[in-house]
């Protein structure tokens, strides 16, 4: 509890200054913008209060979409590393392309997505997962390629074969790295989930935020991100739990070769 | 009374040990084995012969190609020259699967319990995770290790951990141990714990074995002769056999005054080679 209390402390006191500030007008003064363009931390909790419902309605959308995006992210991107672990040929053709694949933009190609899988959920889901593919895929092959060389070794003279040795060995081994990866990724799908919805969707929190910024709404835009953290902040919360759980024999950073 | 190959009484080996054999056919047979990585030339020629129900220790200075031989032997390698072949056969895959290998590390699988990694080879064979364990149960109680079937190896003690390590070694089922240094990674009290122990060991289950380590003492104690090895390129500088039986009280085998003699006459021999 008390790691949690200097985070908290300097939360508040931001949360407090800012709320002073907007109270006071002294940054709609300093900005010579309208006061109502800023709204304080209370303003924003009444919105998260008042506009619970339709807050709660588009969450539920942007959940799935994450949620959805993130899980074929997971199964794509460790059955990817696995197949590159598992063949020299396959992973000296494909892994310097998988790091080339990190330059494209993909909020840059989010609107061609859009055009080719229409206004649905595709397009949202193909974002997220484009997004979390990359650490999912590359921290599990790291993983896989840094289990201790003797244990499959140890493994084959207990006559084990090849897949006994990846499901028993390799794939325990590497499971610390793949929670790094996919902890990493739950943060980032819900900024790609709202990348997606803002190519082209007419629910989710991403479309709220658009709209509401149109309505000039900005306590409800400030409602909305704060929703987004809090989704990030909860699956980010739930991998930590999880790895906690399963991946606890390796010390996080021993990344020992 | 003080012979070369005195075993004590032997039992039937464990499961999975071949008939086939037969008396007079050695176990692991080695001729004129050589191994070069590359460049550097690791064993130059090395002949063995290890009998069944034998134990045979191989020492040699440090980084000399010990455990080259042993995973030539097990099947991990190929020899640049020469033949190897255990229970009468030279390929690798079925010399893989005549041997067990215990290496220097215990290399227990932190994610596992004691007795899940000690049935390992059990389960690998198809056994289900309750067939493994019931076939691994009676070797804990017959090991010293009741009580501690469910404990996570960091839990364990380093001795505790190389034995489990050795019973899943033994639950291989294979007619040949192979045993790489076992104890190098332990202080001095344990390991002369566990050199009684595994002697102990390998008297009651009748376990032929190769054990390679760079302690005289530790290999003349364990074993019914002992090759001493050359600096790298390896050759057999000596071959001596060993005065007392195995497995009597390490403190009552070592101060015998014949086994003294002989452990100088290795250390001799090591000393030499080096030259």
């Amino acid at each position: 509890m008390r790691r949690w209390l200097p985070p908290l402390a300097v939360l508040v006191a931001l949360i407090g200054i800012w709320e002073l500030a907007a109270r006071w007008d002294l940054i709609a003064d300093a900005l010579s913008i309208e006061p109502f363009l800023v709204p304080a931390p209370s303003d924003v909790a009444d919105s998260l209060w008042n506009d619970r419902g339709l807050l709660a309605e588009n969450a539920w959308v942007t959940v799935q979409e994450v949620l959805l995006g993130f899980a074929i992210a997971l199964v794509v991107g460790v059955a990817f590393a696995i197949l590159l672990h598992r063949s020299d040929t396959l992973r000296r053709a494909f892994y310097p392309l998988l790091m080339a694949s990190q330059t494209v933009p993909v909020i840059a190609i989010a609107p061609i997505l859009v055009v080719w899988l229409g206004f649905g959920i595709g397009p949202k889901l193909a974002i997220i997962a484009l997004v979390c593919f990359f650490p999912i895929t590359v921290n599990m092959l790291d993983g896989l390629r840094s289990v201790d060389p003797e244990l499959p070794r140890m493994m084959r003279t207990l006559d084990a074969s090849r897949t006994q040795i990846l499901r028993r060995v390799e794939i325990p081994s590497a499971l610390p790295y793949l929670f790094s990866g996919a902890k990493i990724a739950a943060v980032i799908s819900v900024i790609g989930a709202v990348f997606g919805e803002w190519s082209g969707a007419d629910e989710g929190l991403g479309h709220l935020i658009l709209v509401a910024q149109g309505q000039v709404q900005t306590a409800r835009v400030f409602a909305a991100v704060v929703v987004l953290s809090a989704l990030a902040i909860a699956l980010f919360g739930v991998l930590a739990l999880l790895e906690r759980r399963y991946g606890w024999w390796l010390p996080r950073r021993a990344r020992v070769a | 009374m003080r012979t070369t190959h005195e075993a004590p009484a032997e039992e039937p080996q464990p499961s999975g040990s071949p008939d086939d054999a037969g008396a007079a056919a050695p176990l692991i047979e080695a001729s004129a084995l050589a191994h070069r990585f590359g460049e550097l030339e690791v064993i130059e020629r090395l002949d063995l012969e290890l009998a069944a129900g034998e134990v045979v220790g191989m020492v040699g200075p440090s980084g000399c190609g010990k455990s080259t031989i042993l995973e030539l032997v097990a099947g991990l390698l190929e020899p640049s020259a020469g033949t190897v072949r255990v229970g009468g056969r030279a390929s690798a895959a079925e010399r893989l699967a005549n041997c067990a290998y215990m290496p220097q590390r215990d290399l227990l699988l932190p994610w596992l319990a004691a007795i899940d990694n000690a049935a390992l080879a059990p389960r690998n064979r198809g056994a289900s995770r309750a067939e493994a364990r019931a076939e691994a149960g009676p070797l804990f109680e017959r090991f010293g290790l009741a009580g501690f079937e469910a404990a996570p190896p960091a839990e364990l003690s380093g001795g505790m951990r190389q034995r489990v390590a050795f019973l899943r070694t033994l639950l291989a089922g294979k007619p040949v141990l192979l045993l790489d240094e076992p104890f190098a990674s332990l202080d001095a009290i344990t390991r002369a714990e566990m050199q009684e122990w595994l002697a102990g060991a390998l008297a009651t289950q009748g376990t032929s074995a190769l054990l390679v380590s760079h302690d005289v003492e530790e290999a003349l104690y364990l074993c019914d002769r002992v090759i001493v090895l050359s600096a790298r390129p390896a050759v057999a500088v000596a071959e001596l056999s060993v005065p007392s039986p195995r497995a009597l009280p390490r403190n009552q085998t070592v101060a015998d005054p014949a086994f003294v003699a002989q452990r100088e006459r290795a250390l001799w021999a090591m000393q030499e080679a080096a030259r």
